[in-house]
């Protein structure tokens, strides 16, 4: 699903800036002019950027504070969850675990669409890796809470086999 | 806070069974149970014209059998107590078994037909004494019929019909050893002969109806007078003297007695020897026996006696049975290679030989019972039951075996577990391939109605006999599970069997010590059976063998001998008679390039001999002989001793003897202490993990050693019975010794406590079970052991990076600091015996097996027995399973293994693992063997027997094809909302 909603947004994309045109072996169609239309609308389309970059830049920010909403959702799902081990808490746990890491792994690919020369989007960039991260702690402490990470002694010997004894002593009653 | 997955996860499962037991309609799917009788002493015949014809026995195992004369099935069987031995057995009324046991003290009488208890009496006699019973034929107050049992100087007569003690003689004569009572027909005064001091001969008239004394009279005998007698009519007997070789026949006519002494050499041409005489009945004839021959004699007139018949081989001969006025009838049995002869004489003369083939396993005769029955044409047709050396009994009729029973069983001493073969490849087959194909689908398709609550009656019973005959459980290979398994053990006939663990058949039986007997050794008998060869990994090829150990003489310094014996077949691989005598036999944890377990044998020198011969096995043992050590429990002394071993022995130059060299010696204060139970962990345990963790995540390790001695000590005045001690007098010391060093690890005092005490030691706990003289209740006490010298490694660093020393070898030596935790309990039930369940890595939860007083075995959580509890566990606690501490521990029906069954006599319990870690085999043995498989924390590694694959397959096809509709549906859906 995921796919797909990607391809479909690049194929949007490229639409929309048609000047690079992918295919140019591909002839145009007859009574087809390219550079007409482009030169009778060069002021407008400067104006047109500006306004998109200012809306891609608003974009690009409500998106990187999205995760925010997500971390309080989150916090309160595990508080509702409780301190015991069960299938309730450890789903929440591990989605509470899964989702920044996800999110994480498709920075470059959530702030594509708002890509543009004169958007900085450094900025966002971070906050939304900031409160991911965020997000990754909570999901750590919550598994922390739950007994789920190895911090003590018992974890880390639980299953060491017993020692070997250097001596052997058999015997017993004698026959009578 | 720890990582719980896999504790966790058993901890579910566990907690989820705290108590579990099987269905009805599972009993016989794993276990078995097989009902014995031991060696039969007593027989006696009850072959009315109507009803069924059965025979009543009575046996060395203490045990009351009523068997199906025709079959050998046992119609009702009581097991009395250990100390409640049968003296005789008659029958009375026709319809009354009559039992003498205890030495003569308690009279019993059991309904014939089906075995219930009519009555008892305690005769309440105060020395008891060989004693004997007489039922009186004639004499008849109303219905009822006395019945004499003559102890000593005194006789008891004892109703019948209700078990009351009618009337009571004391004749109060020092000495005085009744041995003889009869009655003349339609008379009612008993005659009742006795001797004093074996000199004097004492005759007394008494009133059968009232007791009274009539008249008495004594006569000095002209020879000293054995025990043996022969009463051969209604005026007469025969005794022996003590030298064995004169007879001496008595005469009391009209109360007064005369005695003749006649030389056996007189009568029997070329006697020699001491001689034996068959109690006989009447009819002016008895049997002596001699070393030589077995000679039939008849009285004439006065004083004359005359030779009828002689049997020339000395055979074993069986009481006389008497067919008319006229005739008493005798077997004699000889026993040859692997046949038997089987004559029945009449009067002395034969009147009948027949010979017999039987299995050369069983050994030689050694007791005959005979009985007749009357042939169409009138004449007499006998039949006779015939007990064996190997402790069988057979049922001999017409020159045939008609049934035997394996009565060796119930009497085992030891056993080992064997595995079987491993399957061939090839060899199946198409045909029997379709057809299990076929059986395992209707067999599935029934199983798949029974869950889905389809069937009928007639399913549920076609359900149930599969079950019951399923023919993978029977086969005679190793299995994957490692649920078919050799039991093999050893009886106290010395024979050795084989059972298989599916149906407890006998793959094999041997008795080995005939083919010992010679010169250089009288009389072998097999003291214990060790697993000799367990191949698994070098030798795969060989096959696994056992190590029986014997000596040929009675006492410790009698030569010892051993056998060597394939486990799969039987077949003695190697027979030695040793030059050293057997004190004990040590298994040590090491082993030949041959898979051949080391060895070593102490003799009564305390020197040591290693087998296998060998100079691997010398080389291995040689290697690890400084690590080697050898302890006694000198019960009788109670000391307890360690020893070094070094090289050179004091008895010979042998390469393969050791000498040995007192290391420790731990001696018990004699006026204050007596050792009364020793255990120790088993040598093949297996432990899982060193670490226990604790509720907060704290670790403590364990202490886990081989060589942890278990000793409970009682103070003297209660080494006897409960009852003997005032609970001021007695106390309990439980020790906890290193084997190695001698040290003794930890010791507990428990005041007003005394024994039994059975003990049981695993891991590193123990738990002993012993009476509360204050509280007049059982206990059980656990000793847990930790180990205080590692349990600073709790730096998580360190043991993440690997540098503890947790997996460092340990010695004894080091002197490891000791922190045990114990906790004590009241228990129900007293015990007989006690196990604990091993899985094969020790992951399981352990139970422990206890065999209860009622001979069943209880399965008992050792989760019970934690020292950890509290009366008020926290949360935490809680979650983990900690239940809240008792006082007592819980009895739980379901828990019992050997559910309705019970294993009379229960003597042993065994458990021993499969390859699944869930499971165990438990094997218990007593008069009865009980087999059965347990898994302490449910089969959480297999599916169950039940699981219905069928259905399983049915719903993974149903998804497969649901999965695949729906998606081709929202492929056309998608298409549509495309094209839109």
């Amino acid at each position: 699903m995921e796919k797909g909603k990607a391809m479909a947004r690049r194929w949007a994309v490229d639409f929309s800036d048609s000047s690079s045109s992918s295919h140019p072996t591909v002839a145009d169609p007859p009574g087809f002019t390219r550079s007409a239309p482009d030169l009778d609308e060069t002021s407008g389309s400067r104006q047109k950027k500006d306004a998109e970059a200012a809306w891609k830049a608003q974009k690009a920010w409500e998106v990187a504070q999205a995760p925010f909403k997500n971390l309080l959702m989150m916090g309160f799902m595990m508080w509702m969850a409780g301190n015991t081990v069960h299938l309730f808490s450890m789903g929440i746990t591990f989605s509470a675990l899964w989702q920044p890491i996800s999110a994480l792994r498709s920075v470059g690919k959530v702030f594509e669409p708002y890509k543009d020369p004169k958007v900085d989007l450094n900025a966002p960039r971070l906050l939304f890796i900031a409160l991911n991260l965020g997000g990754l702690l909570l999901g750590m402490w919550k598994l922390n809470t739950l007994g789920l990470l190895p911090t003590h002694a018992s974890d880390w010997v639980f299953s060491l086999p017993p020692a070997k004894e250097v001596e052997f002593a058999g015997g017993g009653s004698p026959f009578y | 806070m720890e990582a719980r997955f896999l504790l966790g996860f058993l901890l579910l499962l566990s907690l989820s069974s705290f108590a579990f037991a099987i269905y009805e309609d599972q009993v016989g799917l794993a276990d078995w149970h097989k009902r014995y009788i031991g060696k039969v002493k007593h027989a006696v015949f009850h072959t009315q014209k109507t009803g069924r014809r059965r025979v009543v026995v009575s046996t060395e195992e203490n045990a009351i059998a009523s068997l199906d004369l025709r079959t050998g099935d046992i119609l009702w069987r009581h097991v009395l107590g250990k100390n409640d031995a049968v003296d005789q057995i008659g029958l009375s009324l026709g319809k009354y078994v009559l039992t003498l046991s205890s030495q003569g003290s308690v009279l019993r009488a059991w309904n014939l037909p089906d075995g219930q208890m009519v009555w008892e009496t305690d005769l309440q006699i105060s020395n008891p004494s060989n004693s004997f019973l007489h039922v009186l034929g004639n004499v008849k107050s109303g219905r009822d019929s006395l019945s004499l049992v003559c102890n000593g100087g005194s006789i008891r007569a004892v109703s019948s019909i209700d078990g009351l003690v009618v009337w009571k003689k004391d004749l109060s004569v020092d000495g005085l050893k009744l041995k003889h009572v009869f009655q003349p027909p339609e008379s009612d005064t008993i005659y009742a002969i006795g001797f004093i001091d074996s000199s004097l001969i004492a005759l007394y008239h008494i009133n059968a109806k009232t007791g009274e004394l009539l008249k008495h009279a004594t006569q000095a005998s002209s020879v000293d007078l054995s025990s043996e007698i022969s009463a051969i009519s209604s005026d007469s007997l025969v005794a022996l003297d003590t030298s064995r070789s004169n007879l001496l026949l008595i005469k009391f006519m009209a109360g007064t007695i005369t005695n003749h002494k006649l030389p056996l050499s007189d009568i029997v041409q070329d006697f020699s020897g001491l001689a034996e005489l068959i109690p006989t009945k009447s009819n002016d004839i008895f049997v002596v026996k001699t070393p030589s021959n077995v000679a039939f004699i008849k009285v004439k007139g006065d004083n004359e006696i005359e030779l009828i018949g002689k049997a020339d081989e000395a055979g074993i001969v069986s009481d006389s049975l008497i067919l008319s006025e006229e005739e008493q009838a005798f077997a004699v049995v000889h026993h040859s290679n692997n046949a038997i002869s089987f004559q029945v004489r009449i009067n002395g003369r034969e009147a009948l030989t027949e010979g017999i083939k039987i299995e050369d396993h069983r050994g030689h005769v050694k007791r005959v019972f005979l009985n007749n029955y009357v042939r169409t044409d009138k004449s007499h047709g006998f039949r006779a039951l015939i007990v064996m050396e190997d402790e069988s009994l057979l049922l001999m009729q017409q020159g045939e075996v008609v049934w035997s029973r394996e009565d060796g069983l119930a009497s085992i001493s030891d056993a080992v577990v064997a595995e079987l073969p491993v399957e061939k490849e090839g060899g199946v087959s198409v045909v029997e391939v379709e057809h299990t194909l076929l059986e395992w689908l209707k067999g599935h398709m029934l199983k798949l109605k029974g869950t889905l609550m389809l069937s009928t009656p007639d399913d549920m019973a076609a359900i149930q006999a599969m079950h019951l005959k399923s023919t993978e459980r029977n086969k005679m290979t190793r299995d994957h599970n490692g649920f078919r398994k050799l039991i093999i053990v050893l009886t106290q006939s010395g024979k050795v069997y084989a059972l298989h663990t599916g149906d407890g058949r006998i793959v094999w039986a041997h008795l080995l010590t005939p083919l010992l007997q010679s010169e250089s050794c009288p009389s072998p008998s097999v003291l214990t059976l060790r697993n000799w060869r367990v191949p698994h990994r070098k030798a795969l090829q060989e096959n696994p063998s056992i190590l029986l150990v014997g000596r040929c003489g009675a006492g410790p310094e009698s030569h010892g001998f051993l056998f060597i014996v394939d486990s799969y077949s039987g077949k003695v691989l190697e027979t030695q008679i040793l030059d050293h005598s057997i004190a004990e036999v040590v298994p040590l944890p090491l082993a030949d390039s041959s898979e051949q377990k080391l060895h070593l044998v102490i003799d009564d020198k305390l020197n040591a001999h290693l087998y296998p011969r060998g100079s691997d096995a010398l080389e291995v043992f040689v290697r690890e002989m400084a690590n080697m050590y050898y302890y006694k429990v000198e019960n009788a002394k109670e000391v307890i001793k360690g020893y070094a071993f070094k090289k050179g022995c004091s008895t010979g130059s042998s390469a393969y003897c050791f000498g040995t060299r007192e290391l420790w010696s731990v001696v018990f204060p004699s006026d204050s202490e007596r050792i009364v139970a020793t255990a120790r962990r088993k040598i093949n345990e297996v432990v899982h993990t060193q670490a226990k963790i604790m509720t907060n995540q704290d670790v403590m390790y364990k202490y886990i050693s081989k060589n942890i001695l278990f000793v409970a000590t009682v103070s003297p005045k209660a080494a006897g019975g409960i009852g003997s001690a005032a609970p001021d007098e007695a106390w309990l010391v439980a020790y906890l010794i290193d084997t190695v060093t001698g040290r003794i690890l930890h010791r507990v005092t428990h005041q007003g406590a005394q024994g039994p005490v059975h003990a049981v030691v695993s891991e590193n706990w123990v738990v002993y079970h012993y009476f509360n003289l204050r509280a007049h209740r059982y206990e059980m006490t656990v000793i847990e052991i930790y180990d205080q010298s590692r349990a600073d490694n709790k730096d998580v660093m360190k043991l993440v990076l690997g540098k503890h020393n947790l997996t460092a070898p340990i010695t004894s030596y080091s002197r490891p600091e000791i922190a045990t935790k114990s906790q004590s309990y009241f228990f129900t039930h007293s015990v007989k015996a006690i196990a604990v369940t091993t899985t094969a890595r020790g992951i399981t939860s352990k139970q422990i097996l206890i065999g209860t007083i009622g001979d069943q075995v209880l399965a008992l959580d050792k989760w019970y027995l934690d020292p950890r509890q509290t009366a008020n566990p926290s949360q935490e606690e809680k979650e983990e399973g900690i239940i809240p501490l008792t006082d007592t521990l819980p009895i739980i029906p379901q828990s019992y293994v050997t559910h309705t069954r019970q294993v009379g006599d229960l003597r042993g319990i065994m458990s021993f693992p499969a390859n699944l870690e869930s499971t165990t085999h438990v094997f218990s043995y007593g008069i009865d063997l009980f087999y059965t498989r347990i898994a302490p924390s449910r089969t959480y590694d297999s599916l169950t027997d039940e699981f219905s694959y069928v259905l399983l397959l049915i719903t993974v096809v149903v998804l497969i094809v649901a999965i695949l509709v729906t998606w081709a549906m929202s492929q056309k859906k998608d298409l549509q909302e495309k094209w839109r």
